[in-house]
């Protein structure tokens, strides 16, 4: 294999790679704009420019040396682009010499000559790699006193982006993205030299699915979300890190939270998973369920009359009345948008406790939604993760197939679900009257909650820690992004700075604190009144007991999930290897 | 016992001793006094007019177009009492950005004048008001309707900001 040097340390590199991948992948960062590590390389923002050199030799062949002994290197005059110069054996390449750092700091000076500099209306500012080089990288003058460029700014490319002309400095990062990653080939270069600027092709616009990623790796603000456009600047947030529950793909994100509220969703890089990506299905709609329409408080609804209610008088209810009904009549329902720790916690609920199997959950699987890309079949997160720690009927019991007829003959008389999503059945939401006690633990409003008899507000995936399982068995942990009275205390939670001083009488902080429970909670809470003896403190801890239990679950533990990003089920004590993660832009605040 | 040399009254001679000549001379410097220059006012009612130098409460410029203020959130991310909240939202100005809500918690501020400084729009300065008086916590923070000033109001301060910043 070949051996390369840079800045004087050598390195063993696979042959066929470029200079700014093998320093990538050992730990140097060349300062870049345009290239990415899954986009095609263009080279044309110049930026990564460095010092390339190889051994002299004599006529003969034999290297010159010099009067220590070493080789001498011939380095070439002219700069070489470290993205697109591959590697060879022996070469030799400074990315810090005084002639780079001058080349950085002119091609900065160029791009900036154009660049509107109107940062405080940019959406990008606070992660900006244009604004990170020019801390870094620029010498700070401009010898440019004419007028700027105006070029055309505002334009909308599609539903979701806005793209601003003035600001974009040509990295061709996003009509690349779009052709080879959202294979929408929409975008390109019109006009040349300081007039170019990217557009459309006449009669498309950039409707992709996944076009929303070209914000997150477009360099400078020059591409932004219409849904997020000047909502917050991202200082004022606080960015933990999640899993996307809009499919069972199981999309790494981070949840970018002020005051409380969730103002955006953006993918957070895992090379197993969704590399760098995710879909604006899930960018735009999964976390609305968590800042709006939630139900707040407990409630009892018997004969119809409806009241709110305390959580201690909800569960002594819920106690009294399921202990009245045989446990052959009850069906009990997990949920494919829970974690693995409050299915299981469920299922050890009507196993051990009800002592009932029958026990099962609604799958949601839409042929239309999924591509070949990252969106699968199955639109829940988790329902791998919930058939594995034991959500599955036993033989000769209730199952979702048969409870619609069970109910109308009577057979199930109650119904204790986890599951909020129950609209998606009309026949079931139909026979949901007949039932004599309906007990759920929802997020959101919907008919289903209409019609319980008792109702626990939960959290939502954004409040609580806990694993989820994607459809390739690989088992991820997440934490919590939002506080809720429960998790008011919880350790690890990166907060924003008005969250950390902040006192409570400002105004940015008088934001609702939900009292809605992680469903593991309420259960043991409702297991316990049954004289159940569990004392589970933490998600953890009910990771840990799965572990030990469940073989597939074999060796895993929340710290080694998430060092190795997502172990898969049956092979965690064989992970894949770790890679180094890129970050486009890593200024960005926590 | 502790024995105290060395007095007041021990340094004192003879006339000081004697106390009247003192009084003689109070009471002269005092009649002098009527005759120079006041340096008191009749506050409220004669006001002081501080120079364009003073940090008083800080305002927003106000021009004929609308407030220079574009909500970059600056101020409120210096701001070391974090007295400061900005938010943002679109507008079809050429300058698209403008602040929807922008409240001063004049409980919280100390006048240091981060804001002003750091401002890139030079919307935020600090105005020569100094006698700031409330009489509830809600009615101390202060929303844009009370924060927006007229740039005519102001040129005292943007003179100086303009030679000394």
């Amino acid at each position: 294999m070949p051996h390369v040097v840079i800045d004087g340390k050598t390195f063993e590199a696979e042959p066929n790679k470029t200079i700014i991948e093998v320093a990538f992948e050992n730990g140097l960062d060349i300062p870049h704009f345009c290239w990415h590590p899954e986009l095609s390389v263009s080279g044309n923002c110049r930026m990564c420019l460095v010092e390339v050199g190889m051994p002299k030799r004599m006529p003969d062949g034999s290297f010159e040396k010099d009067n220590d002994g070493k080789n001498l290197i011939g380095f070439m005059p002219k700069l070489q682009i470290a993205c697109a110069t591959g590697i060879s054996d022996g070469m030799h390449v400074r990315t810090k010499s005084e002639v780079v750092v001058n080349a950085q700091e002119s091609v900065m000076e160029f791009i900036l000559i154009n660049h509107p500099l109107d940062c405080p209306i940019c959406d990008e500012a606070g992660q900006c790699k244009l604004q990170e080089y020019s801390f870094i990288h620029a010498n700070g003058e401009s010898r440019f006193d004419d007028v700027k460029n105006h070029k055309d700014k505002r334009v909308s490319w599609g539903p979701n982006v806005l793209f601003d002309g003035e600001r974009c400095i040509t990295c061709s990062r996003c009509i690349r993205f779009t052709n080879e990653v959202a294979k929408q080939p929409v975008l390109t270069f019109v006009q040349r030299g300081d007039k170019v600027t990217i557009k459309t092709f006449e009669g498309t616009e950039l409707d992709s699915p996944y076009s929303m990623n070209v914000i997150d790796i477009c360099p400078v603000g020059a591409l932004t979300s219409k849904d997020f456009r000047f909502k917050s600047r991202v200082w004022d947030m606080s960015f933990n890190d999640s899993i996307c529950p809009g499919c069972s793909r199981g999309c790494n994100i981070k949840i970018g939270v002020r005051n409380n509220e969730i103002l955006r969703l953006e993918p957070k890089a895992n090379p197993f998973v969704n590399k760098f990506w995710m879909c604006d299905y899930g960018r735009l709609t999964q976390f609305q369920n968590t800042n709006v329409n939630r139900i707040s408080e407990p409630r009892i609804t018997f004969e119809g009359n409806q009241k709110s209610s305390t959580w201690q008088e909800a569960l002594s209810v819920a106690n009294q009345k399921i202990s009245a009904i045989n446990s052959k009549q009850i069906m009990i329902l997990g949920s494919p948008f829970a974690t693995n720790e409050d299915n299981f916690i469920l299922s050890l609920f009507a196993k051990k406790v009800l002592k009932t199997e029958n026990l099962d959950f609604f799958r949601y699987e839409d042929n239309l939604f999924c591509d070949d890309k990252l969106r699968t079949i199955d639109r829940t997160p988790n329902s791998a993760g919930a058939f594995a720690v034991g959500v599955s009927p036993g033989s000769h019991h209730v199952n979702i197939d048969n409870l619609v007829t069970k109910i109308k003959t009577g057979e199930i008389t109650a119904l204790y679900t986890i599951d909020d999503s129950l609209d998606r059945f009309p026949e079931l939401v139909s026979v949901l009257d007949e039932l004599e006690l309906f007990v759920i633990h929802a997020q959101n409003e919907s008919v289903v909650t209409q019609k319980a008899n008792i109702v626990f507000p939960a959290s939502t995936f954004a409040e609580v820690e806990g694993t989820f399982t994607n459809f390739e068995n690989r088992v991820q942990h997440f934490m919590p992004a939002v506080i809720t009275a429960e998790n008011l205390r919880f350790m690890g939670m990166k907060m924003s700075r008005l969250d950390k001083f902040g006192a409570d009488n400002d105004r940015w902080t008088q934001h609702d604190l939900r009292r809605s429970r992680q469903h593991w909670r309420i259960l043991q809470q409702l297991a316990n009144m049954m004289n159940a003896g569990w004392s589970f403190t933490s998600s953890e801890e009910i990771f840990n007991t799965i572990v030990e239990h469940n073989d597939q679950f074999k060796s895993m533990s929340y710290e080694l999930l998430d060092e190795f990003q997502g172990l898969k089920c049956m092979k965690a004590s064989n992970p894949e290897a770790k890679k180094r993660i890129y970050q486009s832009h890593y200024m960005k605040p926590n | 016992m502790n024995k105290v040399a060395n007095t007041e009254a021990q340094r004192m001679n003879f006339w000081e001793r004697l106390y009247i000549p003192e009084i003689a001379r109070g009471l002269g410097l005092t009649f002098i006094e009527m005759f120079k220059p006041r340096v008191t006012r009749q506050y409220p009612e004669v006001r002081w007019e501080p120079q364009g130098s003073y940090r008083g409460r800080p305002v927003l410029v106000n021009e004929d177009d609308g407030e220079r203020c574009v909500a970059c959130g600056l101020c409120s991310r210096v701001c070391p009492a974090l007295a400061i909240e900005v938010q943002a939202s679109e507008t079809d100005r050429i300058k698209e950005r403008y602040p929807v809500k922008f409240e001063i918690n004049m409980l919280r501020c100390i006048f240091c004048g981060f804001c002003e400084e750091v401002c890139p729009e030079e919307a935020i300065v600090m105005s020569k008001e100094y006698d700031i008086v409330f009489q509830t916590t809600d009615e101390a923070i202060l929303g844009k309707e009370n924060l927006l000033k007229p740039v005519s109001e102001l040129q005292d301060r943007l003179e100086f900001l303009r030679q000394w910043k």
